[in-house]
């Protein structure tokens, strides 16, 4: 089964979640976590793996040959992203916008357009704390993280996992949208603010229109007001977990521990979710294995 | 000499676009006749991206050899830059002051992109 933790709205704990609840279901079962975050990766500050993010990852793009263009402008018209521009001589490649799509080399008349693999980041993988940790990390400068979502995604190499956690980037954008894609439920991680709801509200819209169940996990619980709770008994959405505001939990993130695996107050809570989580997911599973 | 100057209104009595990708409209200019085509940039103004790099194929589909502008970000420079188009940045005034001061040399030539893409 696929869990993505995942939120509007930025810092709400959503990386702190993944790898405790990851941590906490590995005491029992397979557990791979992964790091989807490319941007701005950060499981591996609490994991702390000997591994790093090495493999690269490519996208192709066009590379036109000069002596076989005429310089129709057929490739700079199709290209949906303006990732050409038609000059009298060869056209120009902006390569940061170009989307990978192939339009161009489609579209030449006198085939001038090849593809070649562009590096735009990397991925990691290997056993660390119990887990499967696979992770990536988006090279700094480029626009598109998505092609380094999917490889972090791909388990077709990974050892065989029960359950896959996985850490989405903030938002409701391409990036998240790429990382919730397949996913079995989705863990929507707010806190109780204007902010936190506003963007709580956006990440609800995504997810349903993706036809992902999901439920909230409130952190920070009784900092500010009661909106997000009002919120989603209006929604009939289910609150699986109240995170209290915590000097203590806060202190142990701050150190990059990971609490569910140590006797500290809040670990016990944590694994009750973990394991309610995991019962809640495969009856999902189940669900929809019976459904005609 | 064709010169190409991003206007709020169609006419060369409109005030200076500052933004170039994001431009009301376009006027192509012929100098000293200064008979202008107007283009129409809506569809540039709200494009959700790559304004810049439009306005730039705009600007060498009319074979304009240089623009007046406000700002120019670093993918419209790149683009110009490639199809040897010069970048000359007004800060205020209207599209008829702009080109005066260009015939008197006084506008400044930009060396590269003025503003981050996105300004």
């Amino acid at each position: 089964m696929k869990i993505v933790i995942a939120s509007g709205k930025g810092g709400t704990g959503k990386t702190t979640l993944a790898v405790n609840l990851a941590v906490a279901l590995a005491d029992h079962e397979s557990v791979g976590l992964l790091d989807c975050d490319v941007e701005e990766p950060n499981c591996h500050l609490y994991l702390k793996p000997s591994f790093e993010a090495l493999e690269p990852v490519g996208t192709a793009i066009p590379v036109i040959d000069k002596e076989t263009c005429t310089s129709c402008g057929l490739c700079a018209r199709a290209c949906e992203f303006h990732a050409l521009v038609a000059l009298p001589g060869a056209p120009l490649l902006l390569p940061e916008l170009c989307h990978a799509c192939g339009v161009c080399t489609y579209v030449c008349p006198e085939r001038a357009i090849s593809e070649i693999d562009r590096e735009i980041g990397r991925i990691g993988d290997g056993e660390v704390g119990g887990l499967y940790f696979r992770w990536g990390r988006l090279h700094v400068g480029e626009a598109r993280s998505t092609p380094v979502i999917r490889a972090v995604k791909d388990l077709s190499q990974a050892p065989a996992i029960d359950t896959c956690i996985i850490d989405a980037p903030p938002g409701v954008a391409c990036p998240a949208v790429e990382t919730l894609r397949g996913a079995d439920f989705a863990v929507l991680v707010t806190e109780p603010t204007p902010f936190g709801l506003h963007d709580l509200k956006l990440a609800v819209e995504t997810v349903r229109m993706m036809d992902i169940p999901f439920g909230v996990v409130v952190n920070r619980a009784g900092i500010d007001d009661s909106r997000v709770d009002t919120f989603c008994r209006q929604e009939s959405i289910t609150v699986l977990l109240e995170i209290p505001d915590s000097r203590p939990i806060a202190e142990a993130c701050s150190r990059g521990d990971v609490f569910s695996a140590t006797d500290a107050p809040f670990a016990s809570l944590l694994r009750t979710f973990a394991s309610d989580l995991r019962v809640r997911v495969g009856n999902l599973e189940t669900h929809q294995v019976m459904a005609p | 000499m064709k010169l190409a100057i991003t206007a709020t209104g169609p006419e060369l009595s409109s005030l200076i676009d500052q933004r170039f990708g994001r431009a009301r409209y376009l006027l192509i200019v012929d100098t000293p006749e200064r008979t202008a085509v107007v283009i129409d940039n809506l569809a540039g103004m709200n494009a959700a991206q790559g304004a810049g790099i439009q306005a730039a194929q705009s600007v060498i589909d009319n074979q304009a050899e240089a623009i007046i502008t406000g700002h120019c970000g670093p993918k419209a420079f790149r683009a110009l830059k490639a199809a040897g188009i010069d970048v000359y940045l007004a800060p205020e005034g209207t599209v008829a002051d702009a080109i005066d001061r260009f015939d008197a040399g006084e506008l400044k030539l930009a060396p590269a992109a003025d503003v981050d893409g996105h300004w």
